[in-house]
């Protein structure tokens, strides 16, 4: 043992469930000691959608009609749903800039699981989300907004949104990977995501929209995920139309759907582009 | 059987909208036990390439590559477990403290959450970064974020050591702080694969050079070796006027075996040279007859640089090309 370099500890070696679940760990530790240092983070994961559930409940609420209820219960789970597809974003930019620094190659060198870098990450948009809920619920219930079914049913609309922004975590986790710069994932989030939150059905009801919007917006996937979690939480009005696409008229089993796409195409894709990707 | 050994390594890059790059067109390598090698070349030589193969960032499309007898190409995860590697970016976390990134390193190398901390700790008062150990890296200096990179690559005092330029684009204090604190490592017996464009470097840490250029292995040895290899001496004068340095120069290009260096100021200039007596007697009855002055005129072993003009047939212009390898913003982060 070299004398200057200290006495160093032997690694121990972990069966492969162990390894998996230690490395998984210490990444996504690795992003909640980020989420604590840079404020941006939190900011953009309370005070925005704070701010969202406002405007919308008090700017907009006034002037667009829902028969049978209200624009407050209609918009809310929209909000939550937009929310939580632009977590997902933050996976795709963290990667980019780990790319850029050579942090990559780092962890590329040590013994770990490929895997664990993404699992950590994509972990950390789960929780940033996750917190987003509990905090536009919590500002949502305070200004009138309410759950109409059971408490499970609540749950469950929750646990979808937060499933579906997890499985779009790992395709931006992808996207990350093949951009040359982390700019590129803030002007895709922007000009692809907002245009596919805001032509669907989670602001104003699609069939009101012209004729193109509206079968864009019967097709649009967050717009399945917006009407389940409305459909999950009792805040579908009364007697709105039935939806004019097969996701729209079974917009829980769609979700689900298009979950498992999602996972079963980009987890592999992700993890086989990680292991091949280094700083240049 | 060394070490390390790399045997007809190739690799080429394909670009986008730029021409395809052979990075390593059948580099050979072998480390000893124990020693340090010291890649010198140029900017593009190969030099990062062939840290990233031997490191399994890389894989080539030919080629066999082993540490300590364990195959790099087909057992990457063991060799992973018997490798230290600093590069020319300090790879570390910017958002986490510089033992956060420590611990971060030791729980990836499996260390039991005690034997990290405890490391972690030790490595901080080694690189002397005891009282930077709570701030977050962002605010390090280029020294300290090298510092607390090469730390990190010897968490678990790993038996093969790559260090990828380690003091590219530092001040020079910086420079010698970690010559200093590298020079003690390898006394400690860690075999090292060293990366560099300084010569000065090179010659400075390293046992065994070996000039690559092109992605090949131009030429091996000692640094003296080197030296020896391409010509005896070297006669160089420094002018009192740099105005005179023209009139000088085809004297110095007559007697020389090689192409003249030009100091930055114009005011010195060197030439390798076969027989260096004669032609120093030559060099000074000529500066006699035009009646220049002289601030002073010797003979010197050659430089490395020498060794590379000769070898290469281009100069290493480490001084201006660094900054293309460190884009912009990166170091003043």
């Amino acid at each position: 043992m070299s004398a200057p370099a200290g006495v160093a500890p032997v690694p121990r070696t972990l069966g492969p469930v162990a390894q998996w679940f230690s490395d998984g760990w210490i990444t996504t530790r690795r992003n909640l000691i980020k989420i604590r240092r840079v404020p941006d983070i939190l900011v953009f994961t309370t005070l925005q959608p704070i701010m969202f559930v406002l405007l919308f409940s008090y700017v907009y609420a006034g002037s667009i009609d829902i028969p049978g209820s209200s624009y407050k219960e209609f918009i809310m789970a929209g909000i939550f749903a937009q929310t939580v597809v632009f977590g997902s974003t933050f996976s795709g930019s963290a990667i980019a800039n780990d790319l850029r620094d050579g942090i990559i190659d780092r962890f590329r060198t040590l013994p770990m699981r490929p895997s664990a870098v993404l699992v950590g990450r994509t972990n950390g948009d789960l929780l940033i989300n996750a917190l987003s809920m509990v905090v536009m619920m919590a500002t949502g219930l305070i200004v009138g907004w309410r759950v109409h079914s059971s408490p499970l049913e609540a749950l469950a609309a929750v646990a979808l949104l937060l499933g579906f922004a997890y499985a779009l975590s790992w395709v931006m986790a992808l996207l990350g990977m093949s951009v040359r710069s982390p700019e590129v994932i803030n002007n895709v989030s922007f000009l692809v995501l907002f245009p596919l939150t805001f032509i669907s059905n989670a602001f104003v009801p699609s069939e009101n929209l012209p004729t193109p919007l509206r079968v864009f917006a019967e097709l649009n996937p967050v717009s399945a995920l917006v009407l389940a979690a409305r459909t999950l939480f009792g805040n579908v009005p009364p007697h709105a139309p039935p939806g004019g696409s097969w996701t729209l008229q079974h917009p829980i089993p769609a979700v689900l759907i298009g979950m498992a796409v999602l996972l079963v195409v980009f987890v592999p894709l992700a993890i086989r582009r990680f292991g091949r990707i280094t700083t240049r | 059987m060394a070490f390390l050994e790399a045997r007809d390594l190739r690799v080429t890059y394909r670009p986008r909208r730029a021409p395809v790059v052979k990075a390593l067109d059948g580099l050979s390598l072998a480390v000893p036990t124990g020693t340090v090698l010291g890649l010198l070349g140029p900017n593009g030589a190969g030099k990062s390439t062939t840290v990233k193969v031997l490191t399994t960032l890389i894989r080539p499309e030919s080629g066999t590559a082993t540490i300590d007898g364990v195959d790099v190409l087909r057992e990457p995860d063991r060799v992973r477990r018997m490798i230290g590697v600093s590069g020319q970016y300090a790879a570390v976390d910017e958002n986490l403290s510089a033992f956060e990134n420590l611990d971060m390193v030791g729980r990836l190398y499996h260390l039991s959450a005690r034997d990290s901390r405890r490391r972690a700790l030790e490595l901080l008062e080694l690189f002397d970064l005891m009282d930077a150990r709570t701030r977050p890296v962002k605010g390090f200096s280029g020294g300290m974020r090298r510092r607390i990179d090469l730390a990190c690559a010897l968490v678990i005092d790993p038996p093969v050591l790559f260090l990828d330029e380690p003091t590219t684009g530092l001040d020079p204090r910086s420079r010698l702080g970690l010559w200093e604190v590298i020079g003690r490592l390898v006394e400690g017996g860690t075999t090292v694969l060293l990366t560099t464009q300084y010569l000065e470097e090179a010659d400075r840490l390293a046992d065994d050079i070996a000039v690559i250029d092109h992605g090949q292995v131009i030429a091996r040895g000692t640094a003296d070796e080197l030296k020896s290899q391409i010509g005896g001496q070297r006669v160089q004068l420094t002018l009192v006027s740099p105005a005179d340095a023209d009139l000088v120069r085809p004297v110095l290009a007559r007697v020389g075996t090689g192409p003249v260096q030009d100091s930055n100021d114009g005011r010195t200039l060197g030439v390798t040279v076969a027989d260096g007596a004669s032609a120093l007697q030559e060099v000074l009855g000529e500066v006699r007859r035009a009646g220049l002055a002289l601030h002073d005129i010797g003979m010197e072993r050659p430089t490395l640089d020498d060794v590379f003009l000769g070898l290469t047939g281009h100069a290493t212009s480490a001084g201006d090309a660094a900054p293309a390898q460190q884009p912009a913003g990166r170091s003043a982060r």
